[in-house]
């Protein structure tokens, strides 16, 4: 083959690959899943998966609690906050100003009888902090949170 | 190999065109095939993947509704043309909830609409692109008569998203908003004319065909058509990312008096005062807390209601909280910056709702900082 044609043959290659690729390429901005489970179950399921992939779970805000003594009605509605030690040390020296989006969370909330979990894509704090330092973290907490949400969505 | 080439320099020259014509023609085969297999294939498994990936978080896994429509509904399926399902995929509804898939390709488009047309029995109905003509003056009458209790006195459609908050369970949908471009994009006369002949059995759209004349519903139509002069071109979603991230305010007084004024600013502002507590509180072992770093969490559970109802996605903005740290002898006042993380949203309402809520971290930092 020429040199001629073995660019073209490798152009093509290139293409298919691309075309390939380019199926899970795509800019989310957030990140939401639908679980089968009903709350409390999913609830846990979440917990637990957080704590698997090694974050500590720093506390629950229980949003729907506050609306109901203030006379809402609402269904349970929950936001769960999560981290890592050394994570929020370095990133507090590193970026000072990102401590106002951490610890990390996410907001968990019932639709009938399932639930919804829905969190902010990492990719976006790579837009508002970027800093390449922080850019493992990101990538890091996306491969994360995928984890997390895929195992509470294939909970039983 | 020798009998295969023959001594004479031109024939050599033809047969090694010939091995050169076969090798790349195999090479052209391999990639025409594997393109055919990976539409062929990955189109119909990407259909069900794609949707479960893309849309089943707010329509619901068999198309049931929730935060988005519920597509799976019979009368929905019987008078939507897969253009349109195609061209709201694509356009989405600028200013609400549903995003624009911009990033999909026009077969990956299609491939979700065949997974969407599989929640009902419902043939796909095609429509004409035919221009319907009417009275535009007599359509604005009949609309404000007949439309604008659910669609809004400017067709600006009904308040809210998700069953959870903004409406009961047994109302399976909120009013469109005619005026939105992504709508009027996505919709052809003749489907706007359909559903407003036949309603919309399952939700609260009538059928006007006993009701409105044809030329008065030619009319309706024609005036929710001029809506589209008004809106203009359909902007990119996420036009506020030029946001700054955050609020940061040196502070004036020390970590402890930030606190304390905070706490007394976000109480004078009409919000309950909901914790107080370290950073990396609960992360970390007990007493071993970084007191450089104080969380205070605030909330108006009124706002709060509003919000959610606006978007039940919000959790992600909640509670209310402003960061006090210390660097270097030095103490900050940071804050999200809500109308930055609005930009996620794609939904004007509640950009609405966040540029009031920066207005108020700003107040609340500023009475603190007096």
């Amino acid at each position: 083959m020429s040199l001629i044609e073995s660019k073209y043959l490798i152009r093509s290659l290139t293409f298919l690959l691309i075309s390939l690729l380019s199926q899970s390429i795509f800019a989310e901005k957030i990140i939401m899943v639908r679980s089968k489970l009903a709350f409390p179950e999913a609830m846990t399921a979440l917990q637990i998966s957080i704590l698997k992939h090694g974050y500590q779970i720093s506390r629950v805000q229980r949003v729907d609690i506050g609306l109901t003594k203030s006379n809402f009605k609402t269904d349970k509605y929950r936001v769960v906050f999560f981290g890592k030690q050394k994570e929020l040390e370095v990133i507090s020296k590193v970026t000072p100003s990102m401590v106002a989006y951490l610890p990390l969370k996410m907001a968990i909330f019932a639709e009938g009888e399932q639930t919804l979990l829905v969190t902010v894509h990492p990719d976006q704090f790579a837009d508002m902090f970027p800093n390449p330092k922080l850019k493992k973290y990101f990538k890091r907490w996306q491969q994360d949170i995928r984890s997390i949400f895929a195992t509470v969505v294939n909970s039983q | 190999m020798k009998k295969y080439f023959n001594r004479d320099p031109a024939s050599n020259t033809l047969q090694y065109e010939m091995a050169r014509i076969i090798v790349l023609t195999f090479f052209a085969s391999l990639i025409v095939l594997g393109l055919v297999i990976d539409s062929v294939f990955a189109v119909n498994k990407n259909g069900d993947t794609l949707y479960q990936n893309h849309c089943s978080a707010c329509h619901g896994e068999r198309g049931s509704g929730g935060v988005g429509i519920p597509l799976a509904l019979k009368s929905f399926q019987d008078k939507v043309s897969n253009d349109y399902l195609f061209k709201t995929i694509r356009f989405g509804r600028p200013g609400r909830v549903m995003p624009a898939f911009d990033q999909l390709s026009d077969t990956q488009i299609n491939a979700i609409v065949k997974t969407i047309r599989k929640f009902s029995t419902s043939k796909a109905i095609k429509y004409s692109n035919k221009t319907i003509v009417g009275n535009i003056k007599l359509g604005k009458i009949l609309f404000k008569n007949n439309c604008a209790s659910c669609h809004g006195p400017n067709g600006s459609g009904g308040k809210g998203t998700g069953v959870t908050f903004s409406r009961p369970r047994n109302s399976a949908i909120v009013a469109p908003a005619l005026t939105n471009i992504g709508f009027l994009k996505s919709a052809s006369d003749q489907l706007i004319k359909q559903t407003t002949l036949f309603g919309r059995k399952g939700t609260p759209m009538p059928a006007f065909s006993k009701k409105l004349k044809i030329n008065e519903i030619d009319a309706l139509i024609a005036y929710i058509r001029s809506f589209e002069k008004y809106k203009g071109t359909i902007k990119k979603v996420g036009s506020k990312t030029a946001q700054d991230a955050i609020i940061k305010v040196k502070s004036n007084y020390s970590l402890k008096e930030t606190v304390k004024n905070i706490k007394r600013a976000v109480q004078g502002a009409n919000f309950k005062l909901i914790r107080v507590q370290y950073l990396n509180q609960g992360i970390v072992k007990k007493g071993t807390e970084n007191k450089k770093q104080v969380i205070i969490y605030f909330c108006n559970f009124l706002q709060l209601n509003t919000a959610l109802a606006i978007d039940p996605r919000v959790g992600l903005f909640l509670p209310c909280r402003l960061t006090v740290v210390e660097q270097a002898n030095k103490v900050y006042i940071i804050g999200i910056n809500p109308l930055r993380l609005s930009s996620l949203f794609n939904n004007e309402e509640l950009d609405n709702v966040c540029a009031e809520m920066r207005k108020t971290y700003l107040s609340i930092i500023e009475e603190a900082n007096l």
